[in-house]
């Protein structure tokens, strides 16, 4: 590594690292993703046609449970990164392991949610408020999947201590998605099932 | 997979003629070897070098260019006659859609793409860009993004519903071939390249450059590049959202643009346009970059108001988030949206005007050389002035409505975009082609090139003018005699004028065709600075070696590579010359790094790439292949992932002990 000295000392003229710069640009660009979505959310959310409207299948108090369920899961990465800060490799394992779980679950509880929604009459293409909706919360879903994926195919591959580039960096960096994921439903749980219509 | 990136995988330079082949790859936990070839086609198809990804953005944008420039001449052959027969209807529409959709997407990002990378590492002082594997896979995304999009017209036909593909005519009642969902899914595995190119090429600008080169001191290349990256950064998941919805609805059953079943289609124009726009600038930004290197090369003046051109192009990024609506006066949005935007479409003008007057008084008492490159920057400032002028009479709300959807729209976006980006492109051809290929272009040629393009392109788009002020409207696959009018207001005879003109436009670009072969079959190798030029890429080699620079130098001034070629005499005021090109590159090669690493080449960009095609044809045949594309990326993204960032001791033969033994030359 010793060779590398020169180059790391050159790249970092902000201070930050590349991969770390490179993640808040990418988040930016995320925020617009989403603020597409949910704009057109917005602006679709009263058209039911003869599908059910909103307040007769949203479930609060049940998703209120599940955004608990995620936004702990930040709790959780923050424990991780902070076990990877120490070099605690088992403390990395067991929080990044907590995590996908907790993820998982979300997840779990929007699969139910979804299945419930269409045995109820709403279906993708029944209006428009069905299409932006699962658009909408199906994109914030996927994010969270590929989310676990990576958590956990980073505990996999920690224990072969094969992990290319910095530990807690890594593990730093899907942190920082995991908490913008997070972030994310926050403001979807709020615009899309707490206000009325 | 930016996040597990290592910024600088290292392996020592891995294409070396000269030295011995000491390299053996280790296999990589993703089951590939590391790829090691150092000539012949893998060396480029695995390369992650961004000189050799540049080439490679440019070629296939050129090829594109040409395939757009056949529709376009295909397009005029149908118009120049009345009832013309050329083209059917349907094909008339496929024509149009994909001729815009080419040029735009196909030809001149990725082209603008391909300078960048070959010359933002270069004009900064590093060795590559941040992420090297990342910027391959870009590449590859752009090019299969176009395979993708092309690949319609032989499959049932191509994309049929303009370039900005509005509501109802994008459903599947109007359009009910797949052309437009291979162009929305093709567009969308192009706009991964844009997206990655953007991060890849900010983190290069702000973390990577030579010491000493503070921001206020980076060519305006590169300023104004930098801009675009931000545009597209923000503007590209705008445009991903609104492809994905298009998507849903032609292969998912999704309502989103349905009026019958409530849908508002005015949400497809907002969202194209919140892209569309920020996208007009990502096309012109970088040839205003161009010229702005140029003109004060060939004018023997440092660029007149350095800061005004740099922040103007900084304010022109802001303002082009706030007039989008402008496409959209005829819609109805109701007369204080109207107003909002006609302002601030009038303002946008303002910085613009700004560097057309920083160009003007670049070359105002300076030592003009007409070079090619300098007749093309020329060329664009007065092109782009008239294409500028005509932008600003759409602004006003009342003649813009009279004015939409005709020809005179067309003339206008043809004079900034052909006259503007087009231009600026062909002076970066000629100016950077010694840098990149160690030749320069014939200058006879050069000339001829320039000429008739500039004569062919204002009587192709000239006359569109006074063909919109009489009303003839875009995309008409045909019109008639009966209604030509009379006199100077013949529209049969512009028609024909225009035709004419686009036979004469396509002769130009043929002499740079031909320029490229004559070039590229001479023997006469260019000077190592045949411009005395002033930015730091021209302190490299012709082209520059592998690793760029022997050593990465310290920057004191704007015009480094001036600055270190001429020294201001104390008493009579004037430059001297201290030292010549070679000298000064020679002052580098002395105090070359003795271990010089750069990244490794990789698989991974290229199989990840391949994978997202596969996903596209999926999901417009058979979920079955876009799951088996959904595993060719899942397992690229694993071997990237664990594909080492170190090489292990194999894969590095032994460290040079200066920057000359590890030198190449490239052929």
């Amino acid at each position: 590594m010793a060779e590398t000295t020169t180059h790391d000392a050159h790249v970092s003229s902000t201070g930050l690292s590349n991969v770390k710069l490179g993640m808040w640009l990418f988040l930016g660009s995320e925020c617009l993703l989403f603020g597409g979505l949910i704009s057109t959310y917005m602006l679709y959310r009263g058209r039911v046609s003869d599908g059910p409207t909103p307040e007769q299948i949203y479930d609060i108090p049940f998703t209120s449970v599940s955004s608990f369920v995620l936004l702990m899961s930040s709790l959780t990465m923050v424990l991780a990164v902070s076990a990877a800060q120490k070099k605690d490799d088992r403390g990395v394992n067991l929080w990044l392991t907590t995590t996908a779980l907790l993820g998982a679950t979300f997840v779990g509880g929007q699969v139910y949610e979804f299945t419930a929604f269409y045995n109820e009459g709403l279906g993708f293409s029944t209006s428009l408020f069905g299409s932006s909706f699962y658009t909408l919360t199906g994109f914030h879903g996927v994010h969270v999947t590929v989310g676990i994926i990576m958590l956990l195919a980073l505990v996999a591959i920690n224990k072969r201590s094969s992990v290319p580039g910095s530990k807690s960096e890594t593990v730093e960096m899907i942190g920082l998605y995991w908490h913008f994921v997070d972030i994310v439903w926050i403001i979807i749980f709020t615009l899309v099932y707490l206000i009325p219509v | 997979m930016a996040i597990i990136e290592r910024p600088t995988p290292v392996l020592d330079i891995p294409a070396l003629p000269a030295a011995p082949p000491a390299i053996t790859p280790s296999r990589t936990f993703g089951a590939l070897k590391r790829p090691v070839a150092s000539t012949g086609w893998k060396s480029w198809l695995f390369t992650v070098d961004h000189k050799k990804i540049g080439l490679m953005y440019g070629a296939t944008a050129l090829f594109f260019f040409i395939v757009g420039g056949l529709e376009a001449v295909l397009i005029r052959l149908q118009l120049a006659a009345p009832e013309g027969k050329v083209l059917n209807a349907d094909l008339y529409n496929q024509m149009f859609t994909m001729h815009a959709t080419t040029m735009v997407f196909l030809f001149v990002m990725p082209m603008a793409a391909g300078f960048a990378n070959y010359f933002i590492p270069l004009q900064i002082g590093a060795r590559d860009v941040a992420f090297p594997r990342i910027n391959a896979f870009g590449f590859w995304c752009f090019l299969g993004g176009g395979i993708v999009i092309n690949l319609a017209w032989f499959l049932g036909g191509a994309a049929d519903g303009g370039w900005f593909m509005y509501a109802p005519n994008s459903g599947p009642v109007f359009s009910p071939s797949n052309g437009i969902d291979f162009w929305a899914l093709g567009l969308q595995i192009a706009g991964i390249a844009s997206l990655t190119g953007a991060i890849n090429l900010i983190v290069t600008v702000l973390n990577m450059r030579a010491p000493g080169m503070s921001l206020m001191k980076m060519p305006v290349f590169t300023w104004l590049v930098t801009v675009v990256q931000f545009l597209l950064l923000f503007a590209i998941p705008v445009i991903t959202v609104a492809l994905f919805l298009l998507t849903f609805q032609r292969s998912f059953g999704a309502q989103f643009f349905d009026v019958a079943a409530g849908a508002d289609p005015l949400l497809w124009q907002h969202l194209f346009w919140i892209f569309g726009h920020p996208e007009v600038y990502v096309l012109i930004l970088p040839s205003f970059g161009i010229v702005s290197e140029v003109l004060p090369v060939f004018s023997r003046k440092p660029l007149f108001g350095y800061p005004f051109v740099v922040f103007s192009g900084a304010a022109i990024g802001f303002v082009g988030w706030g007039v989008w609506a402008h496409h959209m006066f005829a819609s109805g949005l109701g007369p204080v949206s109207v107003a909002v935007f006609s302002v601030a479409t009038m303002a946008i003008a303002v910085p613009t005007g700004v560097k057309i007057i920083n160009w003007t008084l670049t070359m105002w008492g300076g030592k003009l050389v007409f070079s090619t490159a300098m007749k093309f920057a020329v060329g664009l400032i007065l092109l782009f002035t008239i294409g500028g002028l005509s932008g600003v009479t759409h602004s006003v709300a009342p003649s813009d409505t009279q004015q939409t959807d005709t020809y005179y729209i067309v003339a206008h976006f043809h004079y900034v975009l052909f006259g503007g980006s087009v231009f600026g492109l062909f002076a970066g051809f000629y100016y950077w082609w010694p840098k990149m290929f160690g030749k320069l272009l014939n200058e006879r040629l050069g000339s001829l090139n320039f000429w008739f393009m500039v004569i062919g392109m204002n009587l192709t788009f000239g006359p569109m003018h006074i063909l919109g002020l009489q009303g003839q409207p875009r995309r008409m696959y045909q019109w008639t005699e009966a209604r030509a009018g009379e006199g100077f207001f013949n529209i049969a005879f512009w028609n024909l004028v225009a035709s004419i003109g686009s036979l004469v436009l396509t002769l130009g670009i043929l002499f740079f065709l031909i320029n490229i072969v004559v070039t590229a079959r001479s023997k006469v190798r260019a000077p190592l600075d045949p411009w005395n030029a002033r930015s730091l890429e021209w302190m490299t080699s012709n082209p520059p070696k592998e690793h760029n620079f022997d050593s990465i130098p310290k920057v004191e001034h704007l015009d480094e590579f001036f600055h270190r070629k001429y020294e201001e005499d104390p008493v009579t005021h004037t430059m001297r010359g201290v030292a010549t090109a070679e000298q000064v590159l020679a002052e580098l090669e002395r105090n070359a790094d003795p271990h010089i690493h750069m990244p490794s080449p990789s698989y991974w960009p290229l199989v990840l790439a391949v994978g997202l095609p596969v996903i596209a044809l999926g999901v417009i045949y058979s979920t079955m292949v876009a799951i088996v594309g959904g595993f060719i990326v899942l397992y690229a993204i694993y071997g990237w992932a664990l594909e080492p960032a170190t090489a292990v001791a194999s894969d590095f033969d032994t460290p040079s002990t200066n920057g000359h033994a590890v030198s190449t030359t490239h052929g």
